[in-house]
């Protein structure tokens, strides 16, 4: 395994100096690319610096901070309960999955848990949640590489996830659903079934993106072996998520830690992909995608029955002490590190969002690529400003 | 394609509080008396706390020794009690005066800004959250080194904290503009938006006059 990747890292270093003496050769005059930050390839307000030698990247450099809200600084003058509605809105494809880990996290520290019931139906949310954001990357990717179709069949069928999510919540994207020992509400009822007919529906969404984006001749050559990340400059980097595990790194938040979720309740398969290029990340998120509509269908089979909350004060005091709690969310690791005093609200949050570090390899990745490499590389690491900037 | 799937892999077992331990000896071992102090909670997680000088090195022992290859987060916590709350008061009368000893959470402290960060291990499925003082200057060296990672949540620290990293090729500001006064994340920095107007949201918390504490409503007080 480490002979492959190290192979394959000097290939890429190799190719990469023929380039560069290519370069040299001709001396090609330099000049500056501004990406952003409205740019239709960027998925929001990023802005990317990239200094070009013909059409070769030779240093770039995100430039992020447009939409930074100070969710930490926030944290510090709200309660407990009122985080939710905040931290809601980092990952906004994916919110339900942003309200877990701080909910978990507070009740650590007020060491209650809540009942089976609640702690499947986070989990079912949770995974709906990531299809609905994975599915939306599946169909953007397209449009990146010039093919329009797939985004339609994408937000076609995220809908029907929405929907779920709505009729069960209330939100179709800040559901602001989860509570200090467990869940605002039981599910509604005929949803289980809907559910169970949606995820067969989103399958479907699946494969069709499977053999047309996937099987296309031309994604395979803009994708394939573009944008390299081996295995321990993304360790070193702190990439989390499908971008760790396109790089060989066999680490699953979801199986490899003790959390109060109904993960280890069913079984399911974690997806690695060796390449570590742009193919691989998107390849590993397509079948992340499948593998959570057959956990939530796993999950609905083991429903257990039983209440939906705990019993909590009404007023909600969080006894001293820090935790952490991480939960392997659509873009990758979200933790919150939770410092409380005993106070009505914490002390001091630290959020630990998937993005930031995922974004943070960007100057190392694209130094060297070519122009339209950029944009599928970008997309490929899949970021939520939002979850950058926080 | 089954092949490139690796559940069918052994996997290791779940993190026993003994790897913890272990990590916290081979720090021992690795730092001596640079490790102030230690603490494990048993099923959870273990902190540890190091002197400044020793940042660097305990970086690497981390890295190399306990094997920890996944850089997690870098960032800082100001222990100072905020002066102005949670930001409840209302603006409009004098600042009420509030209690502004320090105190330190896990593993102790001695200054008021502490930093801390977390690194994980992605083979034995545990991580160890390290902390250290930071002395008057506001200086630490910097972790790039050890985690490459660091460099951005440093800049982050720089900026919403003001330390300064020795040896950081490039602490420029990340969000906040370049010329910007202050540090956003120390408590002395007040929340703007709470200093011009009374926040309405907080009288939701406290239970109605004449009402007797309801403990049987779990909704947490939000509605």
């Amino acid at each position: 395994m480490t002979m492959l990747g190290d192979r394959q890292r000097l290939a890429y270093i190799a190719s990469q100096a023929a380039d560069a003496r290519l370069n040299v050769e001709l001396e090609t005059e330099g000049m500056t690319l501004n990406i952003g930050p409205q740019h239709p390839a960027t998925h929001g307000t990023l802005r990317i610096i990239c200094r070009l030698d013909g059409e070769q990247v030779v240093w770039a450099e995100p430039s992020a901070g447009y939409m930074h809200r100070g969710y930490e600084k926030l944290t510090e003058v709200r309660t407990f309960p009122q985080v939710t509605s905040l931290v809601n809105r980092i990952d906004w494809l994916g919110s339900f999955a942003n309200e877990v880990p701080f909910i978990l996290a507070a009740e650590k520290l007020m060491d209650i848990e809540a009942p089976p019931r609640a702690q499947h139906i986070r989990t079912i949310l949770f995974e709906l949640s990531r299809i609905a954001n994975v599915s939306l990357f599946l169909g953007d990717l397209g449009v990146q590489l010039g093919a329009i179709t797939p985004v339609f069949m994408a937000f076609r069928d995220r809908e029907y996830v929405l929907n779920l999510i709505e009729s069960a919540t209330g939100g179709r994207f800040h559901p602001n659903f989860d509570r200090i020992g467990g869940l605002k509400d039981d599910l509604p009822k005929g949803w289980i079934e809907e559910t169970r007919s949606v995820m067969r529906k989103l399958r479907t969404f699946c494969d069709e993106i499977d053999d047309l984006l996937f099987g296309n001749e031309i994604f395979q050559s803009r994708t394939r072996g573009i944008g390299v990340i081996p295995k321990d400059v993304a360790l070193q980097y702190g990439l989390s998520g499908p971008n760790l595990r396109a790089s060989g790194v066999d680490y699953d938040l979801r199986r490899d830690q003790k959390i109060a979720m109904a993960w280890d309740k069913v079984d399911f398969k974690v997806w690695t992909h060796p390449d570590g290029d742009s193919f691989a990340r998107c390849w590993v998120r397509l079948q992340e995608t499948r593998e959570a509509t057959l956990i939530v269908e796993k999950l609905l089979d083991t429903l257990p029955a039983g209440p939906v909350m705990a019993k909590v004060p009404r007023i909600i005091k969080v006894p001293e002490g820090e935790a952490w709690v991480s939960t392997e969310n659509p873009l990758g690791e979200m933790g919150y590190y939770v410092v409380s005093k005993g106070d009505l609200g914490p002390f001091r949050v630290k959020i630990r969002s998937a993005s930031f570090n995922n974004i943070s390899i960007v100057p190392w990745l694209l130094r060297g690529v070519y122009v339209p490499d950029v944009i599928t590389i970008l997309a490929s690491l899949y970021f939520i400003l939002g979850d950058i900037d926080r | 394609m089954s092949q490139l799937s690796s559940t069918d892999t052994p996997i290791a077992a779940l993190p026993g509080d003994a790897l913890r331990e272990r990590a916290v000896d081979q720090l021992r071992a690795e730092l001596g008396d640079a490790l102030i102090d230690t603490l494990v909670k048993p099923g959870d997680d273990v902190w540890v706390r190091v002197r400044a000088d020793a940042w660097h090195d305990a970086g690497i022992a981390l890295r190399d020794v306990v094997g920890l290859d996944y850089f997690c987060f870098l960032s800082a916590i100001d222990w100072m009690p905020s002066p102005f709350g949670r930001g409840e008061d209302d603006p409009t009368q004098p600042q009420a005066e509030r209690d502004m000893t320090i105190r330190q959470g896990y593993t102790g402290g001695e200054t008021r800004f502490q930093l801390f960060a977390r690194a994980c291990s992605t083979t034995l499925h545990f991580g160890v959250t390290i902390k250290a003082d930071i002395g008057d200057d506001m200086t630490m060296p910097t972790w790039i080194p050890c985690y490459t990672g660091a460099n951005w949540h440093e800049r982050e620290a720089h900026e919403m904290f003001g330390i300064n990293f020795a040896g950081h090729p490039d602490l420029r500001n990340m969000y906040l503009p370049s010329g910007f006064e202050g540090h956003p994340m120390r408590k002395d920095f007040p929340l703007l938006a709470r200093m011009v107007k009374p926040w309405p949201g907080i009288v939701d918390v406290e239970p109605l006059p004449g009402e007797p504490a309801d403990d049987s409503d779990a909704d947490g007080g939000e509605s």
